[in-house]
């Protein structure tokens, strides 16, 4: 009988869509929590690496006699060699392997290497300085035309003329500058491994949101299978995009360990996690847009460019202008080589920049206008019917706007830009932005044991970024058997577990509902035959509800789910749960919409901003766990916050060093920085039923351009780069003056 | 001009306020508590270890075999006069609650208590140590803190929570009866990546107003 798939209704749940505790939060909170950094092997050497000082050189000569003497230095595990060019700031060039931090540490610094300096470039913002230092590659673009060139017409000539034709009827225009710096992932937890080897076998305790995808890389790179590779990682300190991988380092950490036979943990420094743990492109953005005497986009067309490193990419073309998909468009994307280390993916990747470049000018088109940017917004969607947009409906980013500005207090706050009133040199504002993201589920496997006992129990490759997956796993079976999430078993975390796909593009909790519903509705078919031949009554009529398996309504037929249990006989049923990415299913769906707004006050004096208050409206489909989905909600929009007001790498333009690779330096938000952050879910039915969408990245994605929009409401002028720094405030202001 | 100073004092349940006493202040931006805090153990450390190492009696070098009184309990435990407390208590005593993130105590993952008072284990020489009471993270786990921060789902990763822990610990015993505002002034020494500060304040809340 096969298994129609399905979660239960509103009123019907007991656990889902509910308040739970975390299962590992008192874990997490006590210390009790044993992440990568804190496995201590018996006997393990503790390996340090030596960074390159300069952005771009090549290496002369290495001489580690001086290092090998340190006390307590066992292995120099060489990375690079004489003649190699480096060409970004921190890479590294060798291993110290030793019996304590400090002695590695003392190790790398007695390491004697010279360097022949070679010419760098970082300055990402100056396009110019680009283009004479030869520093630019094409990434690509696309025009759309509504009126067609004739067969004559030269397509390029013709667009040009077209977006110029636009522009000069459009009743609006906007001629903008807008851009977002390259900021860092910032790991607490920096990358990096604890590794041993058991005879031929590896075992690597990996800081990683990949458990089940990296054992072939260290496989491959060390010439072994990855049958005899076991990664683990139980807890992880933060990844936002940047651990899918064993980078080179973990194989480094395998390498020295086989050398020296001795368990060995690599980490990567502050300084090194800053420089190479990965970090996020950046984009500067020049727009010309015109509208109609509505405020309706007609013409867009921009050129943009930023780095993504040494390895060129950057800001995708694809997603510009960001949501809003304009009948005429012109956009150029730029990549530029940069002297900085490769960019990794970045919670929502390109979609945050894309937003902070590309929202603003229509905030700017209202601020023109002098019109209210809520209705400058509302009037770009379009309709379901005609669309203005791409990615979620109007009719959903309309219902979510409205509940926004309720919750923000909107239209009682508004005044326009620059219009507000003044107390002192403090005046304040509001802005808007709205986002879109996949977040469809990943592919997930999962092998659920139920014991002839009661126990429930679950194994799943899959890890914890921080999204409480131990909680969602437990709530899923607990919700599917009727008990409570404390007596589920939740084993995550392993390489040798049933392969879940890695947390990257909000995909896991889907994945993971996917596979463990599955499981767990399969489970309770056949202890529902079970029960059915013992009570005499239709299985596909029986229901788990409160610790009991009975008849749909009747309490009163029925066994205790214990007993239920006990007719599996001697050994455990086992049921593999399975999904694959991209099937069309009733339990996850994808493509979500979410706005957001900003209210914030600025002192004219100082530069400096204060978040007065955020709201995040959101759909995710259906909510799994209630406070673990706020939770990621008011995370995402904390680390937008610190990117729009705080955070940027900062490198010299003379030695393209990246002058801030230190936490005291690197400012990111803290908890006085906030202000007061709602979080609501828009989940009418119409959402509810499309089953659970990814959380992770979405909100992450709409700080930015809200809160540069409210500064711009707040001072009637674009600061036009962000991080809002007071010195950039500052100029904005004296520019203007 | 600072305007912070002619701006009335609002309620603590003002959330939206919070900011207004004293949210301008050009140094606060600057430097942030986190770097104060951390200047101030810095300079602690630094004095402790005059005291211990200096005095004019003796100077110590190579490893030497210490006490410490750990969690109520004393360990003999080697250092060198480089070996930092975090150090000692993360590879000799297995007590990984407090976490290495920075070099100098800017991001407070390191918080533990020193005779009561919260202080960077990164930035303290194991040796200084010597006679002083220090308490981690780990000693709380039956404490009412723990609870609340899961209770209000105030971890994420978790990576930061522990060193948030003894932080907002500190700061409770000192100031029982503090408002949200002083909360929201008060912990700004200890960094979060992944955002839980609305659940840390949430969970700091519940334990002044006694239901946690
Ligand atoms: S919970 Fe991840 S850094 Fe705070």
């Amino acid at each position: 009988m096969a298994v129609e798939y399905s979660w239960p209704s509103k009123e019907k749940a007991t656990q889902i869509g509910k308040r739970h505790t975390r299962l590992d939060g008192l874990e997490k909170s006590t210390g009790a929590a044993k992440y990568t950094y804190d496995i201590n092997l018996k006997n393990q050497l503790i390996a340090r690496a030596l960074g390159c000082p300069h952005a771009h050189c090549k290496i002369k000569s290495i001489d580690t006699t001086a290092a090998q003497a340190v006390k307590g230095v066992v292995h120099i595990e060489p990375l690079r060699k004489v003649d190699d060019e480096i060409e970004w700031q921190g890479e590294m060039i060798l291993v110290v392997a030793a019996e304590s931090e400090a002695a590695a540490a003392e190790g790398c610094e007695k390491v004697k290497i010279e360097y022949e300096m070679l010419p760098s470039f970082t300055s990402e913002e100056d396009i110019a300085a680009a283009k004479a230092a030869k520093r630019t590659i094409k990434g690509g673009g696309k025009a759309v035309t509504v009126k067609e060139p004739g067969d004559d017409d030269d397509e390029d000539e013709f667009v040009t003329k077209e977006i110029e034709r636009l522009l000069k009827e459009a009743a609006y225009t906007v001629d903008g500058y807008y851009g977002i710096d390259a900021i860092t992932h910032s790991c607490l937890e920096p990358h990096g491994s604890t590794v041993e080897w058991q005879g031929n076998k590896l075992m690597v305790h990996l800081s990683t949101q990949n458990v089940s995808g990296t054992d072939e890389g260290f496989a491959k790179d060390l010439n072994i299978t990855s049958d005899d590779v076991e990664v683990h990682c139980d807890f992880i300190g933060g990844g936002f995009g940047s651990k899918f991988a064993p980078d080179y380092w973990g194989i480094a950490a395998a390498r020295i360990s086989k050398a020296t036979g001795r368990p060995v943990k690599f980490m990567l420094t502050r300084a090194q996690e800053q420089q190479l743990g990965g970090n996020r492109p950046s984009g500067y953005m020049k727009v010309k847009l015109g509208a109609n005497k509505d405020g309706i986009i007609t013409v867009w067309d921009s050129e943009h460019w930023g780095s993504a490193g040494a390895i060129p990419g950057g800001v995708s073309h694809t997603v510009v202008p960001y949501v809003f998909t304009p009948p005429n468009y012109r956009r150029l994307q730029t990549n530029l080589k940069t002297n900085t280390a490769q960019s990794r993916a970045w919670r929502a990747p390109n979609h945050p920049q894309a937003s902070a470049m590309t929202q603003t000018a229509i905030d700017d088109l209202a601020a023109k206008m002098q019109a209210n940017s809520l209705d400058v917004f509302l009037k770009n969607l379009g309709t379901d019917e005609k669309p203005l947009i791409s990615g979620a409906k109007p009719s959903v980013y309309k219902a979510e706007i409205e509940l926004a500005a309720k919750l923000m207090d909107w239209n009682a706050k508004w005044h326009p830009h620059g219009k507000g009133d003044k107390k002192g040199s403090i005046v304040e504002g509001l802005g808007m932005a709205l986002h879109t993201w996949g977040g469809g589920a990943n592919s997930s496997n999962c092998l659920l044991k139920i014991y002839p006992d009661g126990g429930v129990e679950t194994t799943c490759g899959t890890q914890d970024l921080g999204v409480g997956t131990r909680t969602v796993l437990a709530v899923v079976l607990a919700e599917t058997f009727g008990l409570t999430p404390d007596k589920i078993k939740v084993n995550i975390g392993s390489s040798r577990m049933p392969v879940s796909g890695p947390s990257g593009g909000s995909t896991t909790v889907g994945g993971i509902c996917e596979s463990h519903r599955r499981a767990g509705q399969d489970a309770f078919a056949s202890i529902a035959e079970l029960v059915g031949k013992k009570l005499g009554v239709d299985p596909t009529k029986l229901e788990a509800v409160g610790g009991r398996v009975q008849v749909i309504g009747d309490a009163s037929k029925g066994v205790s789910w214990k007993e239920a249990c006990t007719l599996i006989g001697m050994r455990p049923l086992e049921v593999n749960g399975s999904y694959k990415s991209g099937v069309d299913s009733p339990l996850s769906s994808k493509q979500v919409g979410g706005v957001q707004m900003a209210h914030v006050a600025i002192d004219r004096d100082t530069g400096i901003i204060k978040m007065r208050k955020f709201v995040a409206v959101q759909d995710i489909g259906l909510v799994v766990c209630r406070q673990q989905a706020e939770s990621q909600v008011y995370g995402a929009v904390i680390m937008g916050i610190a990117a729009a007001l705080f955070e940027q790498r900062i490198t010299d333009p003379k030695t393209g060093s990246f002058v801030n690779a230190e936490l005291s330096n690197y400012k990111l938000a803290r908890l006085g920085d906030i202000g007061e952050v709602v979080v609501e879910f828009y989940e009418p039915e119409s959402e509810r039923s499309r089953g659970v969408i990814g959380i992770g990245e979405p909100p992450a994605i709409s700080p930015i351009a809200a809160i540069s929009n409210a500064v711009c409401n707040a001072l009637g002028v674009r600061v036009p780069v962000v991080p809002l720094t007071p010195q950039r405030v500052l100029a904005a202001l004296k520019a203007k003056a | 001009m600072t305007p912070s100073t002619n701006t009335p004092e609002r309620s603590s349940r003002d959330v939206a306020s919070r900011d207004t006493a004293g949210g301008f202040s050009r140094r606060a931006f600057l430097h942030g508590s986190g770097a104060v805090a951390a200047a101030a153990t810095l300079q602690t450390s630094a004095t402790a270890f005059a005291q211990a190492a200096g005095g004019g009696t003796s100077i110590v070098s190579g490893e030497t075999t210490i006490e410490l009184s750990v969690n109520g309990k004393t360990h003999s435990v080697k250092a060198e006069p480089r070996t930092t407390l975090l150090e000692v208590l993360r590879y000799q005593l297995d007590l990984t609650g407090a976490k290495p993130v920075c070099n100098d105590g800017s991001s407070g993952a390191a918080t533990i208590l020193v005779d009561g008072k919260p202080m960077q284990a990164n930035t303290l020489f194991a040796i200084a140590m010597v006679g002083k009471q220090i308490e981690t993270v780990e000693s709380l786990a039956k404490d009412k803190v723990p609870a609340a921060f899961t209770a209000c789902d105030a971890q994420q990763c978790g990576f930061c929570t522990p060193g948030f822990v003894v932080a907002v610990k500190a700061f409770l015993d000192k100031k029982p009866k503090a408002t949200e505002t002083e909360i929201r002034e008060g912990l700004n020494g200890n960094i979060c990546r992944c955002g839980t500060y609305v659940n840390i304040v949430q969970a700091a809340v519940k334990l002044v107003k006694g239901d946690a």
